[in-house]
């Protein structure tokens, strides 16, 4: 129950941080930029056009009712039409989120299949050749600006050694309609089209990688930290004296209740993932929301900026609760106590 | 004897630096910068290269003896334009910890000294700030406002000061639970003097070391804000922009992307690398 | 009769920066079959070391063993093969881990935990026993550390129990593989004084029920009287006194030992001003 009450405060916080959230981009996009109908149509549209734009958007309200206006749309799920394309920025949104999410659960995965075994392999021979290299690993990874990464790796897997597709999703005119869960791959692989489940995956792999650097590299950094201190517990060296062999040990006994830090982790540095799929989906032209959102920054397409960043913390905020859950999951104190040790 | 002994301690302590290679080589790789960047009119080949200056004949050149880095596709010497886009960044991540880390570190000491309904404000402020990638942050401020050096050096300035205040908030909670505050306090030591006699002092290594892997990282921001078109605009030579400019004639012209971005990775290498160092030499375990 | 246990002047010593500091001096220490044997000294006094080399946990380096043999059932542990070593381990010999609420690990419960344990001992010893036998062992072996409902117990995990019921938990995870001699390092320290003399009046009786040997190591010697009928007192490496534990404590010929017995607070009898 202990648990219960844990998730209930999460949610609270959960919560918290979407109506600040609100306010921060409300902020943005209503008070900073003075008279945004006037940002909208640009220098040359007349000042009739500005009031009727003015009118359309309530923006001749006291900002508190827009306010009230804007939070009751989110409220609802309805985050306005947009400036430009005339079309619901809901609808744009649904369209692009897909594949950013598609982008970001495979860059995950990827950060934790290669970023785990890396700390583990660190911690078991620390200070050893293995554990240098991983640590430098990490540093340089931390230090390569995503948009270099994704350049690289576009040019020496997809120019140089030719192996891999280097833009979008499919190959140009396959036709295929992601309409069951949305995610192209797993779509594919349920209507059994495994030759596009196969090239989805291929043109998945170089961006997922060059997203996935950073944060394997902090994944098998805190995994070896925390392997480190758990090895030091009294438990390690009793499981040691019963003859438990070495790789039960560091796995069993050691890794899980090491993984606490490595998940926490994560959910903190969501946000700059979110942050670097920007760049990465321009440079493989990525049909995500990423591009959407950029597209409509360098447009000034208000609403669609809005909505791009509140959804963008909305899955900032989902990732951390289910965070809690799994965290809860792997380790029974935190489920027992209701809270992080 | 308390001057003597303060003397023989700092030598200490740069003995232990001195003995960590990485530390020293983040060291080196900041002072190079550093140098490169304050001295720019004065070391760099064709200074005059920084403006909108073209040289058709000239354009695509390969490394050589005369160009070092290369020429860019309307002939400038990249070298020149790599250290002044080197002052740019440098500029960047000074000003946004100028700002950031002293208000973050204010307001942390403030939380975790007063508690209460200031504690809560501001650590509820630092929750919501964590939800909001910085680069998204600093694109959407650019796009309302005018995109430029200063509004991407604002926009990251107010997300970046959160990490210091949780840094140093939960400092100063493990610090008051000592009990030597606690014997102040009993002693009826005024509250800034607990603060900023007491406490303060004791965080200066963690905000030393985590201010040093941030300047790494706020360059890396800005580039990536640059990289697309909405950090510092044309034609003030940038590093981000240099690669972006240079990533349309990739793998021909190799040297106008990759050069800028390996310039990008050197000196938050650097940062990094030093903060590591010192992190080692003060012994603070939790500072990302 | 030969001992189960013999150590034969066995000397330790320590390297780190370049110093070497000796901890164990020729110390030769005997546990018949089925005795309950005591190892007494202040911390430092170099007990734990002995335990660490029986047992073969010593890290070494930075430790190095110059001198001596550890006799176990007719063979020399320190001669012995790295293999046949580790199969002794948990087996052969088991050792009682000293602190409750560190020993256990906090993700998994006590049943896994136990079968993990009786999984690899089983293996060792070339023993043929299915998932459901080793679960029925484990039930069994709580129940011998007087556990009042085992089934639970063993669905717990750590953080659900208190700080005696850990402690049985350890004695169980000792006892699972049938050892002929037990180690137990200062059981129930971190309890309280009644819980510890629970849990010392069960290992006792265990002892004596299952005919094992028992090596209590401690710093006190009220745990002395309590469990063993022989003892060694240890001080700075070396085996300063040692006999039956009555003789003892009735007539202690070093200074040292006169020490240790003074400072032993007096759980029972009567109180003297």
């Amino acid at each position: 129950m202990e648990f219960l009450g844990f998730l209930a405060r999460r949610l609270a916080w959960s919560l918290l941080v979407l109506f600040g959230l609100s306010v921060v981009i409300f902020v943005i996009a209503r008070v900073v930029p003075g008279d945004p109908a006037r940002m909208a149509l640009g220098p040359r549209a007349s000042a009739e056009q500005v009031a009727d734009l003015q009118e359309k958007l309530g923006l001749n309200l006291p900002l508190y009712q827009q306010y009230a206006r804007f939070v009751g749309g989110l409220a609802r799920g309805e985050l306005g039409q947009s400036l430009l394309t005339e079309r619901s920025v809901n609808l744009d949104i649904r369209t692009t989120f897909p594949a950013t999410l598609e982008l970001v659960l495979a860059t995950v995965f990827i950060a934790f299949l290669f970023g785990v075994p890396l700390g583990v392999a660190a911690a078991r021979w620390k200070d050893r050749w293995p554990d240098n290299l991983v640590r430098a690993f990490a540093i340089v990874a931390a230090v390569m600006p995503t948009f270099f990464i994704a350049l690289l790796l576009q040019v020496l897997a997809g120019y140089v050694l030719q192996i891999l597709p280097t833009t979008g999703q499919l190959p140009t005119g396959t036709e295929f309609e992601a309409n069951i869960t949305g995610l192209l791959i797993v779509d594919a692989l349920l209507t059994g089209d495994l030759n596009v489940a196969f090239e989805a995956m291929r043109h998945l792999l170089l961006p997922a990688l060059a997203l996935s650097l950073a944060t394997m590299g902090q994944v098998a950094r805190i995994t070896r930290a925390s392997m480190i201190d758990v090895s030091r517990q009294d438990y390690i060296e009793a499981a040691r004296a019963f003859g438990v062999p070495d790789r039960v040990r560091l796995f069993k006994y050691q890794l899980r209740p090491a993984f606490v830090p490595p998940l926490t982790i994560m959910g903190l540095e969501f946000a700059s993932l979110i942050g670097g799929a920007f760049v990465v989906e321009l440079i493989f032209s990525w049909p995500g929301m990423a591009a959407y959102g950029i597209r409509a920054i360098t447009q000034k397409d208000l609403n669609a900026i809005m909505g791009v960043v509140m959804v963008s913390g909305l899955f900032f905020v989902m990732v951390n609760l289910l965070i809690d859950v799994l965290v809860g999951f792997v380790d029974p104190r935190i489920r027992i106590r209701g809270r992080r040790a | 004897m308390s001057e003597l002994a303060a003397l023989s301690n700092s030598y200490q302590n740069w003995y232990r630096f001195s003995r960590n290679p990485t530390a020293v080589i983040g060291l080196l790789i900041v002072v190079l910068s550093l140098l490169a960047a304050l001295l720019a009119p004065y070391i760099t080949p064709f200074p005059d290269h920084v403006g909108a200056i073209v040289d058709f004949r000239n354009r695509h050149q390969p490394p050589s003896l005369e160009h070092w880095f290369g020429t860019d596709n309307v002939g400038r010497d990249i070298l020149t334009r790599v250290i002044f886009g080197l002052r740019v960044s440098l500029m960047l991540a000074f000003v946004v910890l100028v700002i950031a880390v002293p208000f973050g570190t204010a307001m942390g000491l403030l939380a975790g000294y007063f508690g209460g309904w200031t504690e809560i404000v501001i650590m509820r402020l630092t929750d919501i700030a964590l939800a909001l990638p910085p680069l998204i942050m600093a694109l959407a401020v650019a796009a309302v406002l005018e995109p430029s050096l200063m509004n991407a050096m604002l926009a990251i300035a107010s997300l970046w000061w959160t990490w210091h205040t949780r840094l140093v908030y939960s400092m100063v909670r493990q610090i008051r639970a000592l009990e030597y505050v606690e014997a102040a306090e009993t002693l009826g030591a005024s509250k800034t003097h607990i603060l900023f006699r007491e406490i303060l002092p004791n965080c200066v290594s963690a905000i030393a070391v985590k201010t040093s892997l941030d300047a790494g990282f706020v360059i890396l921001i800005g580039a990536s804000l640059s990289f697309l078109g909405l950090g510092i605009q044309p034609p003030t030579p940038d590093l981000g922009t240099m690669v972006s400019d240079g990533a349309s004639f990739l793998p021909d012209y190799w040297w106008e992307s990759l050069l800028p971005g390996t310039a990008i990775l050197f000196v938050a290498l650097g940062f990094n690398l030093l903060g590591d160092g010192l992190r080692d030499l003060f012994d603070v375990e939790d500072v990302r | 009769m030969t001992a189960l246990l013999s150590v034969q002047g066995l000397s330790v010593s320590f390297s780190t920066y370049g110093r070497t500091v000796e901890v164990l001096k020729a110390v030769s220490l005997e546990v018949p079959q089925g005795a309950q044997v005591a190892l007494v000294g202040e911390s430092g006094s170099g007990k734990s070391v002995t335990m660490k080399v029986i047992m073969g946990l010593l890290a070494q380096p930075p430790a190095r063993i110059h001198a001596g043999r550890i006799m176990f059932d007719g063979r020399d542990l320190l001669t012995l093969p790295e293999r046949e070593r580790v199969a002794l381990r948990g087996t052969a010999m088991s050792m009682v881990f000293q602190d409750p609420m560190s020993s256990l690990n906090p993700v998994w419960t006590i049943e896994d935990q136990l079968t993990t344990i009786l999984k690899y001992a089983d293996r060792r010893l070339g023993r043929d026993r299915d998932r459901r036998g080793r679960r029925a062992r484990v039930i069994e072996v709580l129940a011998q550390v007087r556990m009042r409902d085992p089934e639970r117990v063993a669905q717990s995990f750590p953080i659900m129990l208190s700080g005696g019921m850990r402690q049985r938990v350890l004695i169980a995870m000792a006892l699972l593989s049938e050892p002929r001699l037990l180690i137990a390092d200062e059981p129930g320290t971190a309890l309280d004084v009644t819980t510890q003399a629970q849990i010392l009046k069960l290992l006792r009786d265990l002892v004596e029920t299952q005919g094992l040997a028992l090596l209590m190591i401690t710093h006190n010697l009220g745990v002395v009287r309590e469990t063993s009928n022989y003892v060694y007192v240890m001080n700075k490496g070396e085996i300063v006194e040692e006999g039956p534990t009555a003789g003892l404590f009735a007539a202690p010929r070093q200074q040292y030992t006169r020490d240790l017995i003074a400072a032993v607070p007096r759980l029972t009898g009567r109180v003297t001003s």
